[in-house]
């Protein structure tokens, strides 16, 4: 009932400035938090973000770098202090390392390479002729696989060896020599079940000649000694196992591919949990460790 | 000489990994050894000193006053870990960029490759071939040799050189292991890359891959020999052959364990067991070589024949 145009105007204006002052009156401690919030944030390694993602100071002290390591699920195999001429190249050649190194590069790269790449026989090939010509660095990620493996396969020999001639493998550390072997021939199972992926003529019949080995296995293949006699057959023998068939083709392609994708990189990266874990176990690395005389060799030494 | 061809086996990228190791694995012995060697001379002095080997540090590099015993993984270790994988990814990303990867035409089981090769580093089992049927070669070997590997730290009861580099100290291991992997494995990997051409035949390097080169070797059997022309003969001779040279060389390995006072100290602690596997171990490797020798000097194929395997 606008009789009175002003008072109506006023009560108005009065409603709405005292909605205004409750707004502000609810805002304002929003505000007053924020700046705090933006206060914090200056300090923003008190956050409970922060806090909980890195459970140590980050100041240059001793603790903090032993809590860098030990605190660090990729760095904890690692221990807090080592030797000091444990790091020494010389000694150990950082072989084991750059297996490991290689072993990530090989997972990553293939990972990239599986997207590319059908197992089936025809469209195996074609795809690699795809990855070469027109994928973006296809060509690239295909050498580095390639070469990654080779070089892996020389730096797991390398590291035998520096192992053998620093006389590592002794007590206590027979058991991971053993897991070392198996990790050798995994390595070269790996790739040799690679070599076969491309389905060309080099990858053919180098696994050709290679798995026709297994026909000549005693007992179980059937061209090997007392095979026939047991009643192996090419339908049958261990040679079939391998292949999923009596030649190399679709089937043996498919079972190279699960056993290089899957189940060998599975196999290995089990045990190389255990390698590493006996490292540590065992003593850490073996040395440089001060040179033994004949003389101090125990009593029970006796000829 | 024929330097195409020594270049186009040379320069093939999958053989890129052995011109590697060719200089690696030499690399590496010799900077094994010289280490070895600089501690054996460390040990000489000691041995005849006996108030310094009291007091020594007993390492070839020296310990200076001062220093801490340990030093924390971080940044210590973890940089040159970081390091190490800096320069080995650079090195296979110039590889890789300067290297191709080979891809030959689509896999064709009508049309064989000669030679057909296997990876190089099978190429050791492959080259046996040549010397042992397949069973051996390709079954046996590679089982015994895994195995003999694993048995490695079981039976050698040698307790010096445990972490650090001599030779002195461990003689038999050092050249037994070297002979192993660098005479027989890598330098098999070598002449199965390089000097096996077509129909897997001798070819020096240099040498032009001749297709249809016919070499006239009549290799004969043992029991060929001896003039023996029927069963049971024939298996028995080889067996006792055989039987003989096991035998032999397993005397031949018995001596260099009780070659002087200090390995039969050694020897002194092995159990029968640990010496029955290194026996078996150690006779079948020597007996490669041994095949060898009779097969290229004599041109002996099989020693012993017998209706189910030959060996």
């Amino acid at each position: 009932m606008p009789d009175d145009p002003i008072s109506e105007e006023s009560k108005k204006r009065g409603k709405i400035s005292s909605v205004i002052v409750r707004i502000k009156n609810g805002i304002w401690p929003f505000i007053e938090k924020g700046k705090e919030d933006l206060k914090a944030a200056q300090n923003y390694k008190k956050t409970q973000v922060w806090k909980s993602v890195f459970r140590h100071k980050l100041d240059d002290t001793p603790r903090t770098r032993s809590l860098a390591v030990l605190t660090n699920v990729f760095l904890h195999l690692h221990p807090a202090k080592i030797n000091r001429d444990s790091v020494r190249f010389n000694f150990t050649w950082g072989m084991g390392g750059i297996s490991f190194y290689l072993f990530f590069v090989l997972t990553i790269t293939g990972i990239f390479l599986m997207f590319y790449y059908h197992p089936t026989k025809g469209q195996a090939f074609a795809d690699i002729m795809y990855l070469e010509n027109d994928v973006p660095f296809g060509g690239l990620l295909r050498n580095m696989h390639r070469w990654a493996a080779h070089a892996m396969i020389l730096t797991v020999w390398l590291h035998m060896l520096r192992v053998f001639l620093t006389g590592s493998y002794k007590t206590p550390r027979e058991f991971n020599w053993t897991i070392g072997v198996i990790l050798l021939v995994l390595t070269m199972l790996l790739s040799f079940t690679g070599y076969l992926l491309p389905d060309d003529q080099l990858g053919f019949w180098a696994v050709t000649v290679g798995t026709s080995m297994a026909r000549a296995t005693p007992l179980l293949g059937h061209e090997g000694p007392f095979g026939p006699e047991l009643g192996m057959t090419a339908f049958n023998d261990v040679r079939f196992a391998l292949l999923g068939g009596s030649i190399v083709d679709a089937n043996a392609l498919l079972r190279a591919y699960i056993w290089h994708c899957i189940a060998i990189p599975l196999i290995l990266s089990a045990l190389l949990a255990v390698h590493f874990w006996r490292v540590r176990k065992d003593g850490s690395i073996s040395g440089p460790s001060p040179v033994v005389l004949e003389s101090e060799m125990k009593k029970k030494y006796k000829v | 000489m024929d330097w195409a061809q020594l270049w186009e086996i040379v320069s093939l990228p999958d053989n890129i990994p052995i011109v590697f190791l060719l200089v690696l694995l030499p690399f590496f012995l010799w900077y094994g050894l010289r280490q070895a060697f600089a501690n054996d001379r460390l040990i000489s002095r000691l041995e005849v000193d006996s108030e310094l080997a009291k007091k020594h540090h007993r390492k070839i590099e020296p310990f200076r006053e001062g220093w801490d015993l340990k030093v924390y993984v971080w940044p210590y270790l973890l940089r040159i870990e970081f390091l190490a994988a800096v320069i080995v990814t650079f090195v296979l990303m110039v590889w890789s960029i300067t290297l191709n990867a080979p891809l030959e035409e689509p896999a064709n089981p009508n049309l064989t490759m000669n030679p057909s090769k296997a990876p190089w580093y099978f190429l050791g089992l492959q080259e046996m071939l040549v010397y042992f049927d397949p069973w051996i070669a390709g079954v046996v070997m590679p089982t015994l040799i895994i195995m003999g590997l694993i048995a490695i730290p079981y039976t050698d009861k040698n307790p010096l050189g445990n972490g650090y580099y001599t030779f002195k100290q461990r003689k038999f291991a050092i050249l037994a292991f070297s002979s192993g992997f660098v005479l027989l494995w890598c330098v098999f990997i070598v002449i199965g890359t390089f000097i096996r051409g077509p129909g897997w035949m001798w070819f020096w390097p240099g040498e032009t891959w001749d297709h249809h080169r016919l070499v006239f070797e009549t290799n004969q059997d043992f029991h060929e020999i001896l003039g023996l022309t029927s069963q049971p003969w024939i298996s028995l001779v080889g067996g006792m052959a055989v039987g003989l040279y096991f035998l032999v060389s397993g005397w031949i390995c018995h001596r260099f364990l009780v070659w002087n006072d200090f390995t039969q100290r050694i020897y002194s602690q092995m159990t029968l067991t640990q010496y029955l596997i290194f026996q078996l171990f150690m006779t079948t490797m020597i007996s490669l070589p041994v095949k060898m020798v009779l097969r290229l000097l004599f041109r002996i194929k099989y020693v012993m024949v017998t209706p189910w395997f030959n060996i």
